[in-house]
């Protein structure tokens, strides 16, 4: 126990400035920057930084976060202008020569400094109905049994923590607040995709509108986005062409 | 500027502010890499080209009021100015059509996202090809005077 603290002393610290952009609905008319210098270590993680801030400096600063280990899907916010989990960017991977922005995510309204009214985006994924869809009773038995193979087939999308990073990250989402975004999308094909779901139809439709898969106009910033590196928008491609074709 | 009052309230107590925060309430520039960009410079090209369709059905549709209206508006298209407008414009229809080509391929070749990154640098380069071709030929034409 005793020496674990020296340990840890003996990785160098350096300063390194964050620039926050902060709000608080009760003083401020609109959005300011603050910056920060924060002692850290190259091991440290934004979210590191942000709790030295708030517990050492600024007790103010508002934020999300639950698990700190990029499980939760909380601490999703814009780092350098792109949108990164907080708990999953690494100090050493970004140029502490420079400044580092934080701000919250962008298209969802904004509440206090880094948190968001996230309510938008969970309606959106309500909306695709994202729980599996069957009528019909298993056959013979107590469970829907299924092949690795079409296991593999919506792999990709069961990784999804709803951060909504990708969806924030979206310039069509922007501004049109009614698109469902990427997000949404991503938990429609985990089902429509599962060979035990009998919904897809449902979620075709539902998606086949206006303000569903036809928005995407691939700009791929849903994909360089997202933490658990789901390959969103050859989801979003491959909706698409199910429901040209009518069936997943 | 609104934010500078605010920020003094609880930024002061620190050092000096060696930085100066940005003056951008409205949040950064969002980081979007090749994706967002090919989209950026489709829309701006989409838009440019459609208000260029515009004016040419009308300067076109002339010819139906009297000949010489139409030949008067023509013949200010020989002029240095419009000689770089139409270059502008093939360089906006060539990038609009290839990268038009890149997205069918996203949307429709099973492998396309997977390759849509080099596919946009192969659409740069097919781009700058066909200006490589076409602007000395043009501006010749331009600023050559006799041919």
């Amino acid at each position: 126990m005793e020496s674990k603290p020296s340990a840890a002393d003996a990785i160098p610290t350096f300063t390194a400035t964050l620039i926050i952009r902060r709000f608080d609905p009760e003083v401020d008319a609109e959005p300011r920057w603050q910056d920060f210098d924060v002692e850290l270590r190259a091991t440290d993680r934004i979210l590191d930084a942000l709790h030295k801030i708030k517990w050492e400096q600024d007790g103010s600063l508002t934020f999300r976060r639950s698990c700190a280990h990029g499980v939760c899907g909380s601490d999703a916010m814009r780092i350098n202008g792109r949108n990164r989990l907080a708990c999953k960017t690494l100090i050493k991977d970004l140029d502490i020569s420079q400044p580092i922005y934080v701000e919250a995510i962008k298209g969802l309204p904004l509440e206090k400094d880094l948190i968001v009214d996230m309510e938008p985006f969970f309606d959106s994924f309500k909306a695709v109905n994202p729980f599996l869809m069957a009528g019909s009773a298993p056959k013979g038995g107590k469970e829907r049994k299924q092949s690795p193979v079409e296991r593999a087939r919506f792999d990709d999308t069961t990784k999804c923590i709803l951060c909504a990073a990708c969806t924030s990250s979206c310039p069509v989402f922007w501004t049109d607040g009614q698109y469902f975004g990427p997000a949404a999308i991503v938990n429609a094909h985990r089902f429509i995709f599962d060979s035990r779901d009998e919904g897809a139809q449902v979620r075709l439709d539902i998606l086949n509108d206006k303000e569903g898969v036809w928005r995407c106009r691939t700009t791929f910033n849903c994909t360089d986005a997202c933490p658990r590196g789901i390959q969103v928008t050859q989801a979003i491609a491959e909706v698409k062409q199910a429901i040209l074709r009518g069936k997943p | 500027m609104p934010d500078k009052s605010a920020g003094s309230l609880a930024a002061d107590p620190l050092a000096l502010p060696k930085i100066r925060p940005p003056k951008r309430p409205a949040g950064t520039l969002y980081r979007g890499r090749e994706g967002m960009w090919s989209w950026v410079l489709h829309r701006i090209t989409g838009v440019a080209i459609y208000f260029f369709l515009l004016v040419h059905i009308l300067d076109t549709a002339l010819v139906r009021v009297s000949p010489e209206a139409y030949n008067a508006v023509i013949n200010t298209y020989k002029t240095p100015i419009m000689g770089l407008g139409e270059t502008a414009l093939v360089a906006a229809i060539g990038l609009h059509a290839l990268n038009g080509l890149r997205i069918i391929l996203i949307d429709f070749w099973s492998v396309g996202t997977k390759h849509q990154r080099l596919m946009f640098y192969i659409v740069i380069a097919l781009w700058v090809v066909l200006l490589i071709a076409f602007v000395p030929r043009q501006f010749m034409h331009i600023f050559g005077g006799g041919e």
